[in-house]
């Protein structure tokens, strides 16, 4: 009984950490390649409402998801072609888009609110579903799920693995190193920003096809600002952003189990809507302070330096920055 | 040569407008809708009575406060996303004293407004503070801020400031007498807060350029770390910018809750702090330009629910339109730019 | 391979920085490339390997006309250029700065990097530990690993922008002996590119030298000094004169000062510096020297220990207080860290004067401006943004920002990027200062500016200061080993 308890609520915190991870996941990737793509609030519910949109009028779910993908991927050009030919500030950009998104989303959304639509079919993976303990909590959801986990999985590979990873990653740190040895920096930061929109378009997708079904007047309520804060709390790192997902999505079962709870009872349940927000900024706090600076100074430096590698990133060198070649 | 030199500077400074149009009349016509009619509906909407006219008016006092304060952040290189939560916190105070101080109208309006000035400065500068001793981005500091605020804006009306009849979204209840703002006859728009807006509008504008903590903002925001070696305190000078800014902001929440709605709302600020953050986008940081803006936008605002009325459209088109011309100013000016740098070149 | 460049040409703006620049350059030899700064040396390489298009002219190699639209296209002609500050990636392992668009496989193999990683640092004698982050090795170190990665792919020409600049002398000795056996036992061509006469004079077998964007003359080595320095400077140069200021009372008393960050501790710095005396902080990039400069300005917190200016105890207050102190602090970046982009010399003025009215009179602020672009020979408007300026121009900016009367002035680099000429004027701006009292501390990386200019010398290393020697009993081979950390050279 406690067990299935437990490994039921980690199956849907698995579930429900779906957008979160694939949408800081393709922040991440094109964060790497040194551009911000601050538009994610905007992005994620634009691509939502046009994933639901399309499924709805069409019927197909596919077709759904790959609109939203079109649409996360459009957006993230508009914000590499302003920031890389057009060279304006990336996050004012960002910003300015996040809010076109927004209005654009419930305009053009309107006709679809609050009607039952199609979503991403339940299935489990046969065999591995069937593995005790994991195969529920990881093999037991829909295909849009298997995506995020595999995105993880993915993203680590190519950048940390691959050649064209490694040039990645180079691009991000020391543009004017990447070109001296033939990347051609404009066209992989390009990429790699479009790419990262595609998948923060799957994130809008699995909003409104898997997680919470439809479309409604601020649906996904903040969730892409909280995507942004997990990529500077999981230090850039696929593994750790990750991480940083689950745990955040470990808080808010956690939450959602206390506000149940009779207890708690008194706790007005804004504190609860509120509390991730709250929670974003201490967790920012902690992986940047000069507080943690000084107590790590207090230890002797090699265990110091682990500790600092192990909970903090520094942000791609080239990060926000225009290259300007020659 | 000079008169066509200066109509193509008038048409490229046209452009964006002109682009944003067309994406909106795209949108339209995706939609199926007759563009001409919804222009014409807006426009209608924002001007075809006095009272609409004041309504603009009003719109226009808090865009101009909140697109004011945040060009001295912009000024000082911050990003002060918190506006949205500075306004809440301006109205939240405000509503303290109108609920709890039962004076005549002059003391008790007075001292709203410093309440909502002391709010929103407060959570202004602990954006400032989130900033400076833990190293948290203005942006997420500024936007968790916001929605602490909101949760709390919420929680306050539900529970302290319960109506006697039950909580709703619909606020709590109305103002005493003496804590309402006078009005301009049944206009809805009080004379004092335009008043106040505009005088913000000089002042500021004169705070930014004759004073040395006007330069030392610049300085600030243009090179952090050499502004600090040529000896400019940047703590201070950070927050107190938060702050000055908070304190427009949450006088804009103090005058919205005492002049506009007598009350206290959850939703008391309504996306026009993130507005305003447009608005001073497109001033270029330049607080002269903000009330010009400001009248454009507040009138794209009270227009655009006549949409709805008449034409079962969304009123987001609105925000649609206002946004799209700020993404349209930013890259016709980049491509301005652009042609001139090949230019250079060839 | 022999390369022949002819009457290349590049112009940036109404700066001409190559100028009909003809040079032919032979397989097997050590060719150097000599000038002061802002000759056109770098630029003339960048053309040749490939980073900027030259505006006129012919590159030929082998005989062959050839054109590089990237340092890519040029290494895979076998012309690899290795940068002053080197092209790397800080932030990543060094196998994967080596493998970085190297290994053209999809996944390049991590075993076989290695290994040729190892293999090739064998062969030079260079101990490079292929999982460790670049951001951790010294100058030196980097340059190694991109020489052997330049080799890897295969380079039969390399080229080295003044790259003892920022290195130890064993690491010097070390790569000269590496340079040697790549022209004379491998064939390959090496051009070495510096300002420093003595390098050029141990190393090159051929010297061609440039002034303002033209070829001055050639010469096989050996060849007598004094006709090199006539082709550098069209002239000889007098031999600079150090006034002798007698050292006034105590103005700072640093007493067992420690800095301690996780990256690097400074421990036990001891330091007395008198009016007028000018104090050289030596050592390699990272050794402490620059955190302990940004201690004794306040700008770094100590762990331990005191900071005393005219005796008064500054140990942990803030920057502000030891500029009411009557100090400063000028940093090495002059856009970075020194001055405003964007701001123009008149609201530079008025930036610095700390204590001036809350109301800017900007009449007043700009006849002052106009007044210091005079006395500081600026070549400038008052309306001018200073990223306009040049760099030259931009330091008289930096040191024209400084009040008058200053008791202790803290620099980092104070001519680091300038020409000769450049460089004399600003130590004379110094010197005067210290006629009137002001203790001067600096960082340089330059050896030559360290004796010259200082008083004392502390070097530093690994985050110890050794005991201040004094500058006139000190030589070059001296410094260059208490650098090293090697206590052999410790003489005075």
């Amino acid at each position: 009984m406690e067990t299935d308890f437990l490994v039921q609520t980690l199956s849907s915190i698995v579930a429900a950490a779906t957008p979160v991870v694939l949408a800081s996941i393709g922040e991440t990737i094109s964060e790497k390649s040194g551009v911000i793509n601050l538009s994610l609030d905007g992005s994620i519910a634009l691509s939502a409402m046009a994933g639901f949109a399309v499924a709805f009028t069409t019927g197909s779910v596919t077709l759904g998801v790959l609109a939203a993908m079109a649409v996360g991927a459009f957006i993230a050009l508009i914000i590499a072609t302003a920031s890389i030919t057009l060279r304006q500030e990336q996050v004012a950009v960002g910003f300015v888009l996040t809010m076109l998104c927004m209005d654009l989303a419930d305009f053009l959304g309107n006709p679809f609110v609050r009607k039952p639509g199609p979503s991403v079919v339940h299935w489990p993976i046969p065999y591995l579903s069937e593995i005790p303990i994991l195969g529920p909590i990881l093999f037991d959801h829909n295909l849009v799920v298997y995506l995020s986990l595999l995105s993880i999985l993915a993203a680590w590979w190519w950048i940390y693995k691959t050649q064209p990873g490694l040039k990645l990653q180079g691009v991000g740190e020391r543009p004017e190193s990447a070109f001296a040895r033939g990347v051609n920096v404009s066209r992989f930061r390009y990429v790699y920003t479009v790419v990262g929109g595609a998948l923060v378009g799957l994130a809008g997708a699995s909003y409104s096809l898997s997680i919470k079904l439809g479309w409604s007047h601020r649906h996904t309520f903040g969730i892409g600002w909280i995507a942004l804060a997990i990529v500077i709390f999981g230090g850039w790192s696929p593994w750790r952003v990750a991480a940083g997902c689950y745990l955040f999505g470990l808080l808010k079962a956690l939450g959602s189990i206390l506000q149940r709870n009779p207890a708690f009872a008194a706790v007005p349940t804004q504190i609860f809507s509120s509390a991730p927000f709250a929670l974003m900024i201490f967790a920012l706090m902690l992986v940047s302070s000069e507080g943690v600076d000084r107590l790590l100074a207090l230890l002797p430096t090699r265990l110091a330096r682990r500790i600092d590698r192990a909970i903090r990133g520094r942000p791609p060198g080239g990060l926000g920055k225009p290259f300007v070649q020659g | 040569m000079k008169g066509i030199l200066r109509l193509k500077n008038v048409l490229l400074g046209l452009a964006p407008v002109v682009l944003a149009l067309l994406f909106t009349t795209l949108i339209l016509v995706a939609v199926g809708a007759p563009p001409v009619e919804a222009y014409r509906n807006i426009l209608s909407g924002a001007f075809e009575s006095w009272q609409k006219i004041a309504d603009v008016v009003a719109a226009c006092v808090l865009l101009i406060l909140c697109g004011v304060g945040m060009s001295i952040t912009f000024t000082a290189g911050q990003w002060n996303v918190g506006v949205e939560g500075q306004i809440v916190l301006g109205a939240i105070f405000a509503t303290w004293v109108a609920r709890n101080l039962l004076w005549p109208q002059v003391p008790v309006l007075t001292l709203m407004l410093l309440a909502g000035m002391l709010g929103g400065a407060l959570w202004g500068a602990l954006a400032g503070l989130l900033k400076v001793y833990g190293k948290v981005h203005e942006i997420f500091g500024g936007l968790g801020l916001n929605y602490v605020a909101q949760g709390l804006a919420i929680w306050l009306i539900f529970n302290p400031w319960k109506p006697a009849d039950g909580a709703t979204m619909s606020g709590t209840d109305p103002f005493p007498d003496p804590a309402w703002m006078p009005r301009l006859g049944d206009l809805r728009v009080a004379p004092l807060a335009v008043i106040l807006a505009l005088l913000s509008a000089a002042v500021v504008y004169f705070l930014l350029r004759g004073t040395r903590w006007g330069l030392e903002l610049k300085a600030m925001g243009k090179n952090f770390r050499s502004a600090f070696l040529l000896g400019v305190p940047s703590t201070p000078r950070l927050l107190t910018a938060f702050a000055a800014c908070g304190a427009l902001a949450g006088l804009a929440g103090a005058i919205r809750c005492s002049a506009r709605y007598g009350r206290m709302l959850p939703d008391i600020s309504g996306g026009q702090g993130y507005l305003s953050l447009l608005v001073a986008l497109l001033a270029g940081y330049r607080p002269q330009w903000v009330p010009l803006i400001a009248l454009f936008f507040a009138a794209v605002g009270v227009g655009s629910p006549r949409l709805e009325l008449n034409m079962q459209l969304d009123s987001s088109l609105g925000g649609v339109l206002r946004a799209s011309v700020v993404l349209a100013v930013m890259l016709v000016g980049g491509w301005r730019a652009l042609m001139a740098r090949r230019q250079e070149t060839t | 391979m022999r390369v022949e460049l002819v009457e290349i040409k590049k112009h940036f703006g109404p700066v001409r920085a190559n100028d009909g620049v003809s040079v032919t350059l032979e397989p097997g030899t050590i060719h150097g490339l000599l000038g002061e700064n802002g000759a056109g040396k770098t630029t003339l390489m960048k053309c040749l390997s490939g980073y900027q298009a030259p505006d006129g002219g012919t590159i030929k190699v082998d005989g062959q006309p050839v054109s590089f639209a990237s340092p890519d296209e040029a290494i895979r002609r076998g012309i690899g250029m290795l940068h002053q500050d080197p092209l790397d990636f800080p932030q990543m392992r060094v196998l994967d700065n080596f493998l970085l668009a190297f290994d053209r496989r999809m996944v390049p193999d991590r075993r076989r990097g290695r290994a040729m990683l190892r293999e090739l640092g064998a062969r030079f004698h260079f101990d490079l530990d292929p999982e460790a982050e670049v951001t951790g090795l010294t100058i030196g170190e980097r340059q190694q690993l991109e020489i052997l990665r330049l080799l890897a792919l295969g380079a039969q020409f390399i080229i080295l922008d003044e790259p003892t600049t920022g290195i130890s002398a064993p690491q010097k000795a070390k790569l000269f002996a590496t340079l040697r056996h790549l022209a004379d036992d491998e064939g390959r061509s090496v051009v070495f590119v510096s300002h420093k006469l003595e390098e050029v004079e141990e190393l090159c077998h051929r010297v061609t030298v440039l002034r303002r964007g033209k070829v001055t003359g050639e010469a096989e080595m050996p060849c007598p000094v004094g006709r090199l320095v006539e082709m550098m400077f069209g002239r000889s140069l007098p031999p600079v004169e150090c006034p002798l200021v007698e050292p006034g009372p105590v103005v700072l008393q640093v007493e067992g000062a420690a800095i301690s960050s996780y990256r690097l501790a400074v421990q036990d710095v001891n330091l007395e510096v008198r009016a007028g005396e000018v104090i050289g902080l030596a050592g390699l990039e990272g050794s402490g020297q620059r955190l302990f400069l940004r201690a004794c300005g306040g700008l770094e917190r100590l762990a331990a220990g005191r900071v005393l200016l005219d005796g008064r105890d500054l140990t942990g207050a803030p920057y502000r207080r030891f500029l009411d102190a009557g100090g400063a602090y000028a940093p090495a970046g002059r856009l970075e860290e020194g001055l405003v982009g964007g701001l123009t010399l008149t609201e530079h003025v008025a930036l610095a004067e700390r204590n001036g009215p809350s109301l800017i009179d900007w009449a007043d602020a700009r006849r002052r401006a106009v007044e210091r672009i005079r006395h500081f020979n600026i070549v400038g408007q008052p309306e001018s943004p200073v990223e306009a300026l040049s760099g030259g121009n931009q330091q008289r900016v930096v040191l024209a920002l400084l009040p008058p009367g200053l008791r202790l002035l803290l620099m980092e680099h104070p001519t680091r990027g300038l020409d000769v000429e450049s460089a004399n004027w600003i130590w004379q701006q110094l010197l005067a200062r210290r006629e009137d009292g002001t203790a001067i501390i600096f960082i340089s990386a330059d050896l030559d500016e360290l004796l010259e200019r200082s008083d004392r010398i502390a070097v530093f290393y690994g985050g110890q200061m050794s005991a201040p020697v004094r500058a006139c009993d000190t030589t070059v081979e001296q410094l260059g080993y208490l650098i090293a950390g090697k206590s052999a050279g410790r003489g005075a």
